[in-house]
């Protein structure tokens, strides 16, 4: 479809008298054609994110003092996710901004997958190269727990992140977060919130079901209510960590409990859908609690407009401590303010609850 | 769908009577009138006849073969009456079964055109997910609803372009080429976003899903729906490309003989299913307020459940649109179901297995009785 196909009606074609039809396709060819032009113009300027993007690179409060001062150097190899979530883009960019402040670290980053075999061959190719110590965020704890043991094996330390593996001996250190104690800070917020209200009606929206975290942060909020017997937790549906699902489930859940105390949502992005079903279903009676501090959630506790009133933290910066702590293993020296000469084998992270009184002090570390 | 209602005949000869139950016939008549390709003596004339399989078909879908999956779902509404009188019979109950159809429905429709025409597409959730990504970038949004709306659109129709000229002028495999475009518009939609959620600021969008923008109760999303329903209908049942579809997917060389461009044809019903994921990807852009690279997961698969559910051969030629429409509305009612009655995962996974197979039984017994018939 060129402009040449064009009939033009002043100046007399070869074939004299051009059949209607073939002038009507002519001229419909054209337009589609210069449609589909302009299509391909306006589409390609369409896919640029780019609108100054704030740096996630914010300053982690991480323990200044001796540790900052410049040591030994030192190569981490970094193993992460494949970012396909909001909280494991974070983490992948937690760890390099991270290893950007220390002038004795050089970080070896391999593509981020969520294929454990893929990734075992990730580790294998770090163990080979000598880096000095890894940081693994596992596809799957269990899968990769021998890639763990035979880089310990090796001689090198495993800094192992959130999803843990079988065994203390794959690893020097583990530092992830409390999804047990996500569901108990959780519970905890909205049991307070509704002391004092009879017969509390509270419904929970959680992740991805065949997923053990998920199981634990039920459960955590399963035994903090139970402190609470003026609340009773009527309905419970798993989404799937995604909008899509987040929307889905909780337009059905409003239908399914008319008049609703408070939600716990497990996750701050399916919590994006879910905010949309509640504002369809036209539905503003409750209050509302996220799971891991979004960027977008905090914002909203911030502005206070909206149910949500709280989000419980699953802190993206264990990537940065993570960092930190590897380069101090690498250096044999200790951590902070710790009386002890080595850092600890295993850091649980606090599960905080950001509410409007506090979101400032978290907004430097919510994800996008 | 039966010959006699519309069909083309090109499929006929190929198949015997016993391979091809009409079930429209089969509801009007007897296996006489089949024999005589639908012009049956106890039918009305022809120019009646047609009509009146066609009412069939819009009333009672595809004859006996959807009144069977009519009364599965009329058997999910009594459980659902027992099991949770107040909530399930509601109104902003059927406002939520209904909505949450609409995007799997847009998206079922143009999946029932590609498999009547001998041909499957794989790739649509992929497309789904890229042209929601791909539409609420900050630089569309920038254009507002007009264009998130072309864009996703655009995207759509660009995608099932690529998957017509690859299947119809590369002589690829369905199966094959639709594969490659799910995993390469994965990929990209993964790229473009950075696996984040894109969240969508333009507030024309969005208020398309709150209560205020409702027309007479219904949301405009489900009006959406029942539009792509009617214009699908129409185009496959009241036109000359329909009845050539139907040819197509029965017999590809008769089609051929006959004159049909098979390769023009096939590209189309690429386009019309890449249409269709750019409405469904709009509308999912206003249902979840967001653009992300895991929408549309799985649609592929339930898709095709609702297409094969709803009496479509897989192999192409023969099937109802309206079928494919009642065999959505079954998944979204199991699924609401579920979540009213407070099932788990697990539970819910065993159950609509369970009611799938169910579903097709019954199906299969209202065929099998007018094949007897």
């Amino acid at each position: 479809m060129s402009l040449s196909d064009r009939p033009t009606p002043d100046l007399p074609s070869l074939d004299a008298t051009p059949s209607r039809p073939a002038r009507a396709a002519g001229r419909r060819g054209f337009l589609l054609g210069s449609a589909a032009i302009g299509a391909g113009a306006l589409l390609a300027g369409c896919t640029s994110n780019e609108v100054g993007t704030d740096d996630a690179a914010a300053p982690a409060p991480a323990a200044e003092g001796s540790t900052s001062a410049t040591g030994a150097p030192v190569t981490i190899g970094f193993a992460g996710p494949q970012a396909d979530h909001g909280w494991l883009n974070a983490i992948n960019e937690q760890a390099r901004a991270e290893a950007e402040r220390y002038p004795d670290v050089t970080l070896e980053v391999v593509e981020g997958t969520n294929d454990a075999a893929a990734q075992s061959g990730q580790i294998e190719t770090l163990i080979n190269r000598g880096v000095d110590v890894i940081v693994i965020l596992p596809a799957d704890g269990k899968a990769m727990t021998q890639s763990g043991l035979a880089a310990m094996q090796a001689g090198i330390p495993v800094v192992n992140l959130d999803r843990i593996f079988d065994t203390p001996r794959a690893y020097r250190l583990w530092i992830g977060g409390d999804n047990y104690g996500m569901g108990v800070s959780a519970g905890h917020f909205i049991g307070e919130r509704l002391r004092d209200r009879p017969e509390a009606r509270v419904v929970e929206l959680a992740g991805i079901d065949n997923l053990e975290l998920t199981q634990q942060r039920s459960q955590g909020f399963a035994d903090a209510l139970a402190e609470y017997p003026n609340i009773e937790l009527v309905a419970r549906q798993a989404a799937e960590f995604t909008v899509q699902s987040g929307q889905e489930k909780m337009a059905q859940l409003l239908q399914a409990v008319p008049q609703i105390d408070a939600v716990w949502n497990h996750d701050d992005d399916q919590g994006v859908g879910a905010e949309q079903a509640i504002r369809q279903a036209g539905r503003d009676e409750f209050i509302m609690v996220g799971g891991a501090g979004s960027r977008h959630v905090m914002d909203q506790i911030k502005a206070d407009n909206t149910v949500i009133k709280a989000t419980v933290l699953y802190p993206v910066t264990m990537a940065a401590s993570a960092i930190a702590c590897a380069r101090l293993i690498a250096q044999s020296r200790a951590l902070g303010d710790l009386r002890e000469t080595e850092v600890p084998t295993s850091i649980t992270l606090h599960s905080a609850v950001v509410t409007k009184e506090n979101v400032d002090r978290y907004l430097p570390i919510a994800f996008t | 769908m039966s010959t006699s209602a519309g069909g083309p005949s090109l499929d006929k000869p190929r198949r015997g009577p016993e391979s091809t139950p009409t079930p429209a016939s089969g509801a009007a008549g007897t296996a006489a009138a089949r024999s005589t390709g639908g012009a049956s003596t106890t039918t009305p004339p022809t120019g009646d006849g047609r009509r009146s399989g066609a009412w069939a078909r819009l009333t009672g879908g595809g004859g006996v073969r959807n009144l069977g999956l009519v009364g599965v779902l009329l058997l999910l509404v009594l459980v659902g009456a027992i099991t949770s009188p107040d909530q399930f019979l509601s109104t902003s109950n059927l406002v939520v079964i209904l909505t949450q159809a609409s995007v799997i429905g847009v998206v079922t429709v143009g999946m029932t055109f590609v498999i009547i025409g001998g041909g499957i597409d794989l790739s649509v959730g992929a497309i789904v997910a890229l042209a929601t990504v791909w539409a609420t970038t900050l630089a569309t949004q920038s254009y507002g609803l007009g264009g998130i709306l072309f864009c996703a659109i655009a995207v759509g129709l660009g995608c099932g372009l690529l998957n017509g000229v690859l299947v119809a002028y590369g002589r690829m495999v369905p199966f094959i080429a639709t594969l490659a475009m799910m995993a390469s518009a994965r990929g990209l939609s993964l790229q473009i976003s950075g696996g984040l959620t894109q969240v969508v600021q333009v507030d024309s969008v969005l208020s398309l899903g709150y209560r205020e923008s409702r027309i007479l109760g219904i949301p405009p999303l489900v009006i959406i729906w029942v539009a792509v329903i009617v214009l699908g209908w129409l185009v496959l049942n009241r036109t000359t490309y329909g009845r050539r579809l139907f040819a197509l997917g029965g017999n590809p060389e008769a089609a051929r003989l006959a004159g049909i461009d098979v390769r023009r044809q096939r590209l189309t019903l690429y386009l019309v299913s890449g249409l269709c994921c750019g409405i469904a990807s709009f509308m999912l852009i206003v249902l979840t307020g967001s653009g992300q690279n895991t929408n549309g997961n799985l649609y592929e698969l339930d898709a095709i459940a609702a297409v094969i559910i709803g009496g479509t051969l897989l192999t192409g030629g023969r099937g109802t649109l309206i079928g494919s429409v009642l065999g959505v509305l079954v998944f979204t009612t199991i699924s609401n179901l579920f979540a009213l009655n407070n099932l788990q995962s697990a539970v819910q996974d065993i159950a609509s297995g369970a009611i799938i197979v169910i579903a097709v039984l019954i199906q299969r017994q209202s065929g099998g009785q007018s094949r007897a018939g």
